[in-house]
């Protein structure tokens, strides 16, 4: 109960979920050390934490996926012991996974009562099963879903939306969001907030963990601060600013996030002239030594596919690519590498890491496809590769799906300097990660320039791009739309990548 | 504004609702079945002889029978995930079952089905609990399971042993018409087991469990035991394959599913008819279209005098260009 002084506006808010002295370790290792947390309905809560801090255990724990080694779980007014998600399910609590928990190659409505099939005369009653789900969907203002569609057909927002249902047809009082907005576009996540108000305002219980200070304080009423597992403070969002949500999360002040700008741009490494395909067209730009070039533009704008064209994924049909000087086809990603090219995907999990192969072999992945004769060197470079990432992980033997999503970007960018590529392309090398560990790969990039790699970087998130970047490219629908220098406002950026006047789009 | 962006955004999700009709690999299945018939038919009139008389029909749904009902188990199992590589000795064993529990006299007829069904559903337990409660890969479980059913059979059996009475006898050789009755009987089941599949929970819950187990877990789906039931079931499909072909042959023969090699060739029907191996899709409707067209394309062998060489070469060809056919199909819609 030492969290109610934060309660804040409401009068008279009903608790609907209180954890109490949540403790649990894994292995000998504590892991969540006396956490309380103290949901009411109609509210969004935000829980924030460093990665690591314990964030994913208590949802674990809320959700009955993990029991606590001590604590109470009340739940409206009612001690309760989850030995397995059903448990929490019947309780009203659901879980909104980062990874969505739905069928592919099934129906909305079928996805949405998963486990819990309505029966009738010993057959599953779907048309009951398809008007409820309507029922619902249209409770939440989400007509545009047919039931019977299947969900592989759906947009990543609206299989949000799904899975949302999802819960809430399981009658959930209480819903924790993890990291809702990773796997959305730009325009997706407003649609999300409208989702989320409705949800509220419906006397839905939100939990809303988040990395993105942004969403925090434009949607929630609330913040809990974890960190190394322990409870540090719950207060009204209100009585906050971000700074002091970092420093409450990190638990030192946050000497500035970017590092400085100390590099001199030196030769060309890469150059484009007039470089076109499909989906980009008329490209001129080079990218010199020792240079951060961001990368903006809207979803789809063809951000990725310049990525992708230089790697030869997609290559260039029109205009020429130099390298050093030198004019260069690229044909495929084998050619890439060879010609030193690097390119941190977007897609971390799924085109970055091979997952349940060790920090070692995922390290290494490049270099041994690429190059010959090195296994001399393997040992003696690997932990200094992974130092000079600084890669915190159990051991090189760790797989690497048990690391957090900062440490497994560091092995992705590892992977990179195993073969010390010329020009490095980074699509959103900081999607997941969490304040501290953005910092660290700020600081990795901007020394990796340093020494005389050419970067290019792209990113959603405009404060990172305008904080990093020399000088920031902006696409708009294939084309480029604009130059700006490192530090421009984020209002430029927009209205270079709308097409339209400087502050046109907030 | 974002109610506007939403219905525009709705279009783009939405396949056109003027496009009603669907291709799907069931049809698909059925369609291939029709060009092979056709296409075998004058083959085998360009060498004298007629595919789809009386004769001809016949053959092809004997054929069919007891691949079909190895097959119906086979597809229970595959859509949940799994693989049962220990039919084919189960058949075998739940022949000689049958056959020597019923021991020549009629009255033992129902014991004798009950015993070896019994036995099968109770190697379909085993295989279902070393999946999931040792852990073991489908694969190697079953795999093992039908080493130790070998090793059995070898150690008791050299040939075929008990003796099944007259009157059930007529099983494997009654018919209507060109029709046999074991064939009208395994697609009855079949038809069974479709709706088992598409209307029942646990039907529904083999789909999800195929589809993914973590999903299907974390949304309050019995996991474990769906794969059980589904193990349990394509075990007793092929103790009926087994009882079937004891009264076919009036005795028991401990290796007569191992000769048609039923473990693969049921896998083959089931991929054939558009299930997908890795489980989640896929259904009956699609696997019988498999038997069918892998026991015409024997029979059109058979007529044209073709050497198994042959056979084999062309059996495969069919499997893998199928199976590439469905993977491209995949592909194309992955990307559109």
């Amino acid at each position: 109960m030492a969290v109610t002084h934060g309660t804040s506006g409401a009068d008279d808010p009903v608790a609907v979920v209180r954890l109490e002295g949540i403790e649990k370790s894994f292995f000998g290792v504590p892991v969540l050390r006396g956490v309380d947390l103290l949901l009411h309905a109609g509210e969004v809560h935000a829980l924030v934490g460093e990665n690591g801090a314990g964030k994913s255990t208590l949802l674990k724990v809320l959700a009955g996926v993990h029991r606590p080694d001590s604590g109470r779980i009340v739940v409206r007014d009612e001690e309760v012991s989850f030995t397995a998600p059903r448990d929490a399910q019947a309780a009203g609590i659901a879980i909104i996974h980062q990874e969505f928990t739905l069928l592919e190659h099934r129906t909305v409505a079928e996805n949405v009562f998963l486990g819990r099939e309505p029966v009738r005369r010993g057959q599953v009653d779907r048309r009951a099963m398809e008007t409820q789900t309507r029922q619902l969907l249209d409770w939440l203002g989400e007509d545009g879903i047919e039931p019977g569609t299947e969900v592989a057909r759906l947009s990543v927002a609206r299989k949000q939306v799904v899975e949302i249902v999802k819960a809430l047809s399981a009658d959930a009082k209480v819903l924790a969001m993890d990291e809702p907005t990773a796997a959305l576009a730009d325009n997706e996540v407003e649609l999300l907030y409208g989702l989320v108000r409705r949800l509220r305002d419906r006397g839905i219980a939100i939990l809303y963990v988040s990395h993105r200070m942004r969403e925090v304080f434009d949607l929630s009423s609330r913040i809990t601060v974890l960190k190394d597992g322990a409870f540090v403070t719950c207060v009204p969002t209100a009585d906050l600013d971000t700074d002091q949500v970092v420093r409450h999360m990190v638990g030192r002040p946050l000497e500035a996030l970017y590092p400085e700008r100390t590099s001199v741009p030196g030769a060309v490494r890469i150059a484009l002239r007039g470089a076109g395909n499909e989906r980009v067209r008329n490209l001129t730009f080079d990218v010199r030594a020792g240079e951060i070039v961001g990368l903006a533009g809207l979803q789809g704008s063809g951000r990725s596919a310049i990525a992708r064209a230089i790697w030869g994924v997609e290559p260039f049909t029109t205009g020429t690519v130099e390298l050093d000087g030198v004019p260069t086809r690229v044909t495929g990603p084998r050619t890439a590498v060879r010609k030193g090219i690097g390119y941190v995907t977007e897609d971390r999990k799924g085109e970055g890491l091979a997952l349940r192969q060790s920090v070692r072999d995922n390290t290494l992945l490049v270099r041994r496809a690429a190059c010959r004769g090195a296994a001399a060197r393997q040992a003696a470079d690997l932990t200094r590769l992974l130092g000079a990432v600084g890669v915190v992980a159990r051991g090189p033997h760790q797989e690497v799906r048990y690391l957090s999503g900062g440490n497994q970007q560091k092995v992705v960018l590892g992977k990179w300097l195993a073969v010390r590529p010329r020009v490095l392309i980074v699509d959103e090398p900081t999607r997941g990660v969490d304040v501290g560990a953005k910092q660290t790969l700020y600081r990795l990039l901007r020394d990796l320039a340093d020494d005389g790699m050419a970067i290019l970087m792209i990113s959603s998130e405009l404060p990172e791009l305008i904080g990093m970047s020399d000088r920031i490219l902006v696409m708009h629908e294939g084309a480029l739309a604009g130059v700006l220098p490192g530090g421009a406002d984020e209002e430029a950026v927009m209205g270079l990548a709308t097409g339209h006047q400087p502050g046109a789009v907030a | 504004m974002s109610a506007v962006r939403e219905r525009a955004r709705g279009r783009s999700d939405v396949p056109p609702r003027t496009r009603t009709f669907v291709i799907t690999p069931v049809l698909v299945v059925y369609l291939a079945l029709a060009v092979l018939l056709v296409v075998g038919s004058v083959l085998v009139g360009v060498h004298g002889g007629v595919l789809l008389d009386h004769g001809g029909i016949l053959n092809i749904l004997t054929r069919g029978t007891v691949l079909g009902l190895v097959a119906i188990g086979q597809t229970l199992v595959i859509v949940t995930g799994s693989l049962d590589l220990s039919v084919a000795y189960l058949v075998g064993l739940c022949s000689l079952v049958a056959a020597e529990t019923m021991a020549g006299s009629p009255a033992m007829i129902v014991p004798g089905v009950l015993a070896a069904l019994v036995v099968a559903a109770v190697v379909g337990l085993v295989n279902g609990l070393v999946i999931t409660v040792l852990k073991a890969n489908a694969f190697i479980a079953t795999l093992g399971v039908a080493l130790v059913l070998r090793g059995y059979l070898e150690h008791n059996y050299t040939g075929p042993a008990g003796s099944v009475p007259r009157a059930f006898q007529h099983i494997g050789y009654d018919r209507i018409g060109p029709v046999p009755v074991a064939a009208l009987l395994m697609l009855l089941l079949a038809a069974a087991a479709w709706w088992y599949l598409r209307r029942t929970r646990t039907g529904y819950h083999m789909y999800a469990v195929g589809g993914d187990v973590d999903v299907a877990r974390l949304s309050g789906v019995r996991t474990g035991r769906t794969i059980v039931t589904a193990h349990v079931l394509c075990a007793v499909m092929a103790g009926l394959a087994g009882v079937f072909l004891a009264g076919r042959l009036g005795s028991g023969a401990p290796y007569v599913g191992t000769d048609a090699g039923y473990d693969l060739e049921s896998i083959a029907a089931v991929v054939l008819g558009g299930t997908a191996l890795a489980g989640g899709r896929g259904g009956v409707a699609g696997t019988i279209g498999g038997v069918l067209i892998l026991s015409t394309l024997d029979t059109i062998f058979d007529d044209l005098g073709l050497d198994s060489f042959f056979k084999d070469v062309v059996r495969g060809v069919v499997l893998i260009v199928a199976v590439a056919l469905y993977a491209r199909r995949r592909a194309a819609r992955r990307s559109t």
